[in-house]
């Protein structure tokens, strides 16, 4: 049910993890389906310079996560605030109607970290 | 790749033998069951031989057994045809029925029908009480599942079938799973109406059937031509029903006790994994378990990767994004409900797919607990 793509994002997510000292952190749950992000950025200037992404989810969450970091990095953050659900299921070569709210999460669990960074 | 199935709750790999004896049936044995001449009869002997097996299997006569579509539609026509021949009433089914019945059950609801769904307890038990006491004089019907698709929990059946004769009330099951593992009989057990099926023995898919007992009054679902015996109209599925019987002549005891061994390695390699516990069990080929900090669909996925298919309950299974009905029922939390792995084995299943399942899943669950960061 999940094209190449998104198995080889699930099978390799070089994103996956944690930060220490990070500039901003955001957690996100999807309550109905059980998948939790927990997005980590370091911030240099403007521009995000390295995502991390823990996920507890199913392949679509993992992979969601993998490509919103990939389409983070290296972003300025008002341009990482416009990423959306879609700029994520395009990276990812499309995805399973069904499966999009995990890209929804991923994308929110971003916009948390980003305003986290701000408040702090 | 080589391919290591472990979905056998899902479906079976179908026997070859299986497969020889239908093939005639497919090819110059077509005629029709209902046809007078001798091409007809040709398939009309097969047709009664193969009830006969079915029958004598279960300890029913001969003119109890209803070939159908499968267990869905065996299900459907106990639930369906019981409640609208009654007219209007009451219908107990438990939390932890396969979709078909829950869902039949549902349909009855909105039918005008009252329904009560039975609760079970952490092992998956229903609870005999509450459904003695659900029990009131419009009830028609209890629909109690016999071994769990999920969890393999098997249900006492002789005990509800107590409940009902004492009512009163006709007792149906739905033993898909259970069906040649562990031990049916409709008199023993008080039965009036039993789904069974042929894909989960390693028989063909598109063929089950409904036990009805003698006298049991059922609308039906199909009207027709009058096959069997009125009640499922519709020419039989000749290859698909001599291929059901031959794989019940193939399942013997010494399967049950050959899978029971394989399971219970599995089981005790599983849980040397940490965090890891077990849901439910009882079914010899059925178990399943909950991995914390993780979910079973991405475990299923890195599993399928090394050639190994297992299936989940997870939410995000297929179109499902809600955790298992089952596994909620019997009080799990939505995080070990989302984490939970289904693995079924059949007779066809060696000691080395199991020691190789057990060599790849330890890696598999550490490495998607890195990338869910783990406890926090």
């Amino acid at each position: 049910m999940y094209n190449k793509k998104v198995l080889n994002y699930f099978k390799n997510p070089k994103h996956a993890g944690s930060l220490k000292n990070p500039d901003g952190v955001g957690e996100v749950i999807n309550k109905t389906c059980g998948d939790s992000m927990r997005v980590y950025i370091k911030v240099k200037g403007e521009k995000i310079e390295k995502v991390r992404i823990e996920t507890l989810g199913c392949v679509a969450a993992i992979a969601s996560s993998e490509a919103l970091a990939e389409i983070a990095e290296g972003k300025k953050l008002k341009d990482a605030l416009k990423i959306s659900k879609l700029d994520i299921v395009k990276k990812l070569g499309g995805m399973t109607p069904g499966k999009v709210h995990c890209s929804v999460l991923a994308q929110q669990g971003l916009k948390k970290a980003i305003k986290d960074f701000k408040s702090g | 790749m080589k391919t290591i199935y472990l979905d056998s709750a899902a479906t079976t790999m179908v026997d070859s033998k299986v497969v020889r004896v239908m093939e005639p049936y497919l090819t110059e044995k077509y005629g029709n069951a209902s046809s007078l001449h001798h091409k007809g009869q040709e398939a009309k002997m097969a047709l009664d031989e193969s009830r006969e097996i079915i029958a004598k299997s279960i300890g029913a006569r001969f003119d109890e057994i209803i070939f159908t579509s499968g267990g869905t539609e065996a299900n459907n026509l106990a639930l369906k045809g019981s409640a609208f021949i009654a007219g209007k009433g009451h219908v107990i089914v438990t939390k932890i029925e396969h979709d078909c019945v829950l869902n039949t059950a549902k349909f009855l609801e909105a039918h005008g029908f009252d329904v009560d769904y039975i609760n079970v307890d952490e092992k998956g038990y229903v609870d005999l009480k509450e459904l003695e006491n659900k029990i009131r004089k419009e009830t028609i019907i209890v629909s109690v599942i016999h071994g769990n698709n999920e969890t393999g929990t098997v249900q006492d059946l002789e005990a509800i079938g107590k409940i009902c004769k004492k009512n009163n009330i006709l007792f149906h099951t739905d033993a898909c799973q259970s069906y040649t593992k562990i031990p049916l009989n409709v008199n023993k057990m008080n039965l009036d109406l039993v789904t069974l099926n042929a894909h989960k023995i390693h028989g063909p898919k598109g063929v089950g059937a409904l036990y009805v007992r003698k006298g049991t009054k059922l609308a039906y679902l199909a009207h027709g031509g009058g096959q069997e015996f009125g009640i499922r109209s519709g020419t039989e599925n000749i290859s698909g029903i001599v291929g059901f019987s031959m794989a019940v002549k193939l399942a013997k005891s010494k399967h049950v006790k050959y899978m029971n061994k394989l399971k219970n390695k599995l089981i005790d390699g599983v849980l040397k994994i940490p965090n890891v516990k077990l849901n439910g069990g009882g079914l010899p080929n059925i178990a399943n378990f909950s991995f914390k900090y993780i979910e079973g669909e991405a475990i299923g996925a890195y599993l399928d990767v090394k050639g190994i298919c297992t299936s989940t309950g997870s939410a995000c299974s297929s179109t499902k994004v809600e955790a298992s009905h089952v596994l909620k029922a019997m009080g799990l939390t939505d995080e070990e409900a989302h984490g939970s792995l289904r693995v079924s084995l059949s007779r066809f299943n060696t000691e080395e797919e199991i020691d190789y399942f057990l060599e790849v899943l330890p890696s598999i669950v550490e490495k998607l607990r890195k990338i869910s960061g783990g406890k926090k």
